[in-house]
């Protein structure tokens, strides 16, 4: 399946993560730190840290817990 | 409209502890309901791998596999009403919950309720530690147990206690570069725990094993070392390891080794996940051996208050084997508290559970006890060091707050805004309490953070569903 991320389209697995999506293809850095807006990624993989924090079709969701889905859409790295 | 659902006993946590406390429960006739954020039952070490993944040989993932699976078939035979890719957010005693997931906002009601949450990882900080590709050890077994997927290319895994071999292992099974693997403990460390580990041969001689195929592999294998800073732009590029004390302290003295790596998987052990049961009023206790704070619980697995029970990791790390004894014990106590089962029937079931239980916890004990780090290790948290990733507190700000005069965790939290980000604190707690007990003497002094709702961050648009501006019944404007 593919999924569109910053205009990009990338090719996914049905089912998996999207934070391992992301990963596979060299995307690591997913959201700002909220107070000094250094890069962040997935860090617990279990919707607790909040790092991994990702816009996806218009909701911010934890990207380690969120399976991809045919044609969604990501925005990397805008929030906070 | 709002859904609301009522049942006899609400499980919070579906993993080994909570799968087993709701088939527990099930079995002698409670309507129980099971709710877990995953999309399966399973918990982090049983994860099930998404749904539409085909496993040809679930043992090739994991040689414990089919007990995640079972667990699932048993659930999945039962009564228990499994409701998955729920996030508890709220809980308020008299035993009403609050999820939000694919339904919307959800409110349940439960005569009693049984905590599994489980626990959080542990990583005491260093500098750089909040660079993409720096993974906790559990994020890594989840990557490689569930989804199938190495950290990077060459990742390096360190830390301390059982999960550093594991992690080390599982990536070069799968085909994957280990730079280096980096534990603080010293061989001895582990040769004094393997007395308690022999209860368990089959798992003591999986990880021997685990050392001899990291050594087969020609990878990089320091005992008594610590990682004391990660390196890179936008993503973790190097590693520079040193060794420690028998404290953990690194030796500054000696240079520093660099390991080049694009991922680094790193944990010191597991803390309990206590805010359910502290937003529940249970009294707590704290065990540095068991991971932190945890609930009383009497040998039945009843908390402090009534008709609320806790299980599993939640109330000391003792891992996956113990939990699957201990859920069924408390879904039983429920049951038997309830009135659904006869106190000779419950003793008799018990007691051969309360022998197994005794057994696989020496077990637990033991790599329990080599995953707790060495007071010294925090000297990696340099004073520029970021202790609270969400809200960019460095260590140097933390210490200013207790020169001014800071006398517990809760006024360190609100002078510095350490632990106040969206993951209220789970990342950094456990590493400002352990600063805070330097000066304060003791985490005991020290406290913990007051327990919060929303116990995670919840979208506004779900807690308000359809509700509008034109919703809002508005006065009629005042005459003049």
């Amino acid at each position: 399946m593919e999924i569109r991320v910053d205009g990009r389209r990338i090719s996914a697995f049905a089912g998996e993560s999207l934070a391992v999506a992301l990963a596979a293809e060299g995307i690591l850095h997913l959201r700002a730190s909220p107070q000094a807006g250094t890069p962040r990624g997935m860090f617990c993989m279990m919707g607790v840290c909040q790092e991994c924090v990702i816009r996806v079709d218009g909701r911010a969701v934890n990207a380690c817990q969120e399976p991809v889905r045919d044609g969604m859409t990501v925005i990397s790295g805008t929030l906070k | 409209m709002t859904a609301q659902h009522w049942t006899d006993l609400l499980v919070l946590g579906a993993g080994p502890a909570g799968a087993s406390a709701a088939l527990a429960a099930a079995e002698h006739g409670m309507d129980v309901v099971l709710l877990d954020e995953a999309a399966d039952a399973g918990g982090q070490v049983f994860r099930a791998p998404p749904k539409s993944f085909v496993v040809a040989n679930g043992k090739r993932i994991d040689p414990d596999f089919h007990i995640g699976a079972s667990l699932r078939d048993r659930l999945a035979a039962s009564r228990v009403r499994k409701v998955f890719e729920r996030r508890v957010w709220f809980v308020a005693p008299g035993f009403k919950v609050s999820t939000f997931g694919p339904e919307g906002l959800e409110f349940w009601t439960a005569k009693s309720v049984v905590v599994a949450s489980g626990t959080y990882e542990r990583v005491v900080p260093m500098p750089g530690w909040t660079l993409p590709g720096v993974i906790g050890l559990g994020a890594a077994t989840i990557l490689l147990k569930s989804q199938q997927a190495l950290p990077g290319e060459t990742t390096v895994v360190a830390g301390c206690g059982p999960l550093v071999a594991a992690v080390a292992v599982g990536i070069l099974k799968a085909g994957g570069k280990v730079g280096a693997v980096i534990d603080a403990a010293s061989p001895g460390d582990w040769a004094r725990a393997l007395p308690s580990m022999a209860v368990r041969p089959d798992l003591l001689l999986r990880g021997l094993g685990w050392v001899g195929r990291i050594r087969l592999a020609g990878v990089p294998l320091l005992f008594r070392h610590a990682v004391v800073e990660v390196r890179g732009g936008d993503s973790v590029t190097e590693i520079m390891a040193r060794p420690v004390d028998n404290q953990w302290r690194p030796r500054w003295d000696v240079p520093a080794r660099a390991f080049q790596c694009d991922a680094l998987a790193i944990g010191h052990g597991l803390v309990p996940a206590v805010e359910l049961t502290r937003l529940l009023g249970a009294e707590h206790e704290f065990a540095a051996e068991r991971g932190g704070w945890v609930p009383k619980v009497d040998e039945d697995c009843r908390t402090s208050e009534p008709c609320l029970y806790a299980a599993g990791d939640c109330t000391g790390i003792s891992g996956a084997a113990p939990a699957l004894l201990q859920g069924r014990l408390a879904g039983l106590t429920a049951a038997l508290d309830d009135d659904r089962m006869a106190p000779e029937a419950f003793a008799q079931e018990t007691s051969a559970l309360r022998r197994k239980l005794q057994r696989a916890r020496t077990f637990g004990a033991a790599s329990a006890r080599l995953m707790t780090p060495s007071p010294g290790l925090l000297d990696t948290v340099t004073p520029d060091t970021v202790v609270c990733r969400c809200e960019d507190v460095t260590r140097r700000e933390i210490e200013a707050a207790f020169e001014a005069g800071a006398a517990d965790l809760n006024q360190v939290k609100a002078w510095t805004r350490c632990g106040m980000g969206p993951c209220q604190g789970r990342m950094c707690g456990d590493t400002a309490a352990a600063l805070a007990a330097l000066r304060l003497g003791g985490r005991e002094a020290v406290g913990p953070w007051t327990a919060r709702t929303p116990i995670r961050p919840v979208p506004m648009e779900t807690l308000i569903g359809e509700y509008d501006y034109e919703d809002i019944p508005k006065p009629a404007p005042a005459r003049r």
